[in-house]
């Protein structure tokens, strides 16, 4: 599904390398986990996939589906079904959360030759979608992330995730901020859309969101690499004493 | 002071290009009256303060420069689906073939043209005694030549709840036409009315409005100025509230060389509301300025000024705009915003926001930003499968939001918002 080879990735203001050489591959069906310190390079690796500016790639490739996506434009990424739940979503005042829904469903629909959804049938869609994740009426009325709590910003991801039923779901941090309840009905959320068709990478710093995403892969990533990759009892290691042991490990 | 000669001689010169109307004899006092005060402070310079971000030349050279009749093809007209009582000029001339019958149940509808018009003492009371009102602390020179020329314009006057909106429309037929309007609207204590404006009117058009609204009264506005790229055009509102009364204007403005929109408002009756906003969209030879002057003279009241501005390939915008409190004027509720999105960095935004305040019980807020589209919401748009044209375009909308929403009714909101739509689609190429 996801295969990245030997990513260096540097800013594009500074001369600084962020990513210094990331593989991963992550297979159709499968949910990886990466965890790592704070500053660690998983959200310059999520921003990359997704195709945010201010990067440069100097070396290595990542696919989705054998096809190159750095070298698409962001939607494009979008349309091939690339998603990512963003650690810090985005307020967008003016934009109802609705008419962003809508426009996005209907552009990544229209990208891939697909007829845009009705709006009786997308007024279903998202209702439906958004009860499983508590999600009321108001909030989806109400410009996109604009007065959200935090939670509520982070469910309001998931339920365009859901919405959009992406191949590739790319997931920041998606637990912080969220209570023990929107922990349990976000990952509902996820684990309603886990098929055999469909890879995951869920980043996140703690055990207690694998308790319910249960993953099939667990990578350590420190100093722009994945240092180390193995089972859920990886995830339950770092809970219990933390990276020293593992980075001294690698060292 | 005496006048400087530069002035007095441009100020000789326009008048020495316009035909003085002789009728009807009511109204004469008034255009007498406001001669002598255009003598006396001639019309703007580019010295002058008042006009250092716009230069009013051409708004004051004696022939309008022409301006090329812009054709819209099979575009539907705004407003074409709402249900309104429609009077029509072209280039600043009434035709009555185009326009409905001026009846309607609450509203009282004259001309100032008409020669069989009665003699309306509600509007000799008003003709020109609200722009002279709106002249000091700051004058307003190109209303009261308004006052002075004006040869038509609509007298309304409103008893009752109007069953649906008055539109006036502006047609452009000749490129060197210049239209001089002035309308007097008086609305009864509890009516209401809708007056729409659309069109151009002329290469260039000075318009005059004078509004009385009395105690528990209501008026709103709502206008598109002329697409014609050419066009220029100084419009006055001045506004008069009583107690308990409301006042909501909204002005969109796409293309046009030149526009001075100024709205002088005074809040005279307690608890009285007004908001004035507007949506500008300028690409290329674009100058806008709304200049804005709100007066607080009585407790309680309300305003809102929320002005937008979307500017590329060297398009200005203007804003000046004020709120003053005078000493009894508590509990005074003032806002005012002014933003510009510069969609490129050859385009400017010039503001003057200004506050003067004597009550001490008051609250008062105001803002002015200028700046380019939101990258980090671009690119979350984006990453949700939105093309970057659809995405911008959804910002820019996003952008213009809080002055549109400032347009009470639903329809016509709508119906603005489609043209705000059009404008952007036409410039995706
Ligand atoms: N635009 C930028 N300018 C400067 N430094 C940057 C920029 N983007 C990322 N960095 C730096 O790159 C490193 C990796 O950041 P990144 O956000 O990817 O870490 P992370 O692993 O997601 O951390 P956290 O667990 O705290 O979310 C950090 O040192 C960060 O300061
Ligand atoms: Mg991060």
């Amino acid at each position: 599904m996801l295969e990245i080879k030997n990513l260096h990735v540097s800013l594009e203001e500074e001369e600084k390398e962020i990513l210094k050489g990331v593989d991963l591959t992550v297979e159709a069906g499968t949910v990886h986990a990466i965890m790592g310190p704070n500053g660690s390079g998983k959200s310059t690796l999520s921003y990359v996939l997704s195709g945010r500016g201010g990067y440069e790639v100097t070396e290595g490739t990542a696919t989705l589906e054998g096809e190159d996506v750095l070298e698409m434009e962001p939607e494009e990424r979008a349309a091939a079904g690339l998603f990512l739940a963003f650690q810090y979503p985005v307020e967008i005042p003016g934009v109802g959360n609705m008419t962003f829904l809508r426009t996005a469903l209907n552009a990544q629909r229209k990208a891939r030759g697909e007829e845009e959804i009705s709006a009786a049938d997308f007024l279903k869609l998202i209702r439906e979608k958004a009860k499983a994740l508590k999600i009321d009426a108001d909030m989806l009325k109400r410009p996109v992330n604009v007065g959200f709590s935090g939670g509520e910003k982070k469910r309001n991801e998931i339920l365009q995730m859901a919405m959009l039923e992406p191949r590739m779901c790319i997931l920041d941090e998606t637990d912080s901020g969220l209570d023990v309840d929107a922990m349990k009905l976000v990952s509902e959320g996820v684990n309603a859309l886990r098929d055999a068709g469909r890879g995951f990478l869920v980043i996140t710093h703690y055990q207690r969101l694998l308790d319910h995403i249960k993953p099939d892969v667990v990578h350590i990533m420190a100093d722009g690499r994945i240092v180390k990759t193995g089972g859920p009892e990886l995830a339950l290691e770092v809970e219990h004493n933390g990276y020293a042991g593992i980075l001294a490990e690698v060292a | 002071m005496a006048l400087a000669k530069v002035k007095m001689d441009a100020t000789e010169a326009r008048l020495a290009s316009v035909a003085l109307p002789q009728s009807p004899a009511w109204a004469q006092k008034a255009r007498e009256d406001a001669l002598g005060r255009l003598r006396a402070a001639g019309l703007p310079g580019r010295r002058d303060e008042y006009w250092k971000f716009t230069n009013p030349t051409d708004l004051i050279s004696p022939e309008a420069p022409e301006a090329a009749v812009f054709n819209a093809g099979d575009e539907s007209p705004v407003f074409g689906d709402i249900d309104r009582l429609r009077i029509v000029f072209v280039d600043g001339v009434f035709d009555p073939d185009a326009s409905d019958d001026l009846e309607m149940a609450g509203v009282e509808i004259d001309r100032l043209g008409d020669p069989a018009a009665p003699d309306l003492h509600w509007a000799r009371d008003l003709y020109g005694v609200l722009e002279a009102r709106g002249q000091t602390p700051v004058a307003r020179p190109l209303a009261t030549l308004n006052t002075a020329a004006a040869a038509d314009g609509v007298l309304i006057r409103v008893t009752g709840k109007a069953p649906r909106p008055i539109s006036l429309s502006y047609l452009h037929s000749d490129p060197a036409s210049d239209a001089t309007l002035h309308h007097v609207v008086r609305v009864e204590a509890g009516g209401e009315l809708t007056i729409l404006e659309n069109g151009p009117a002329a290469a260039r058009f000075n318009k005059c409005m004078e509004i009385d609204i009395a105690d528990g009264a209501a008026f709103h506005h709502v206008r598109a100025q002329g697409r014609d790229h050419e066009r220029r055009a100084v419009t006055h509102m001045f506004v008069r509230l009583g107690t308990e009364s409301t006042y909501k204007s909204f002005t969109l403005t796409a293309n046009g060389v030149m526009t001075r929109n100024e709205q002088v408002v005074e809040l005279t009756g307690d608890n009285a509301i007004a908001h004035v906003a507007g949506a500008a969209l300028g690409d290329g030879d674009f100058h806008h300025d709304d200049t804005v002057f709100v007066t607080h003279d009585a407790i309680n009241c309300e305003s809102r000024q929320v002005f937008k501005k979307v500017l590329r390939n060297g398009a200005t915008g203007v804003f000046q705009g004020k709120i003053l409190v005078k000493p009894d004027a508590q509990k005074t509720d003032g806002y005012q915003i002014s933003q510009a999105l510069l969609l490129d960095g050859d385009s400017q935004f010039l503001a003057k926001p200004e506050l003067e305040i004597y009550a001490d019980d008051v609250a008062c807020s105001h803002g002015s930003t200028s700046g380019a589209i939101d990258e980090t919401a671009l690119f979350y748009l984006r990453s949700r499968g939105v093309p970057t044209k659809d995405a911008q375009d959804l910002l820019v909308l996003a952008f213009l939001t809080e002055a549109i929403e400032e347009i009470e009714d639903e329809a016509i909101g709508d119906d603005i918002r489609s043209r705000l739509e059009g404008w952007l689609a036409r410039r995706r190429s």
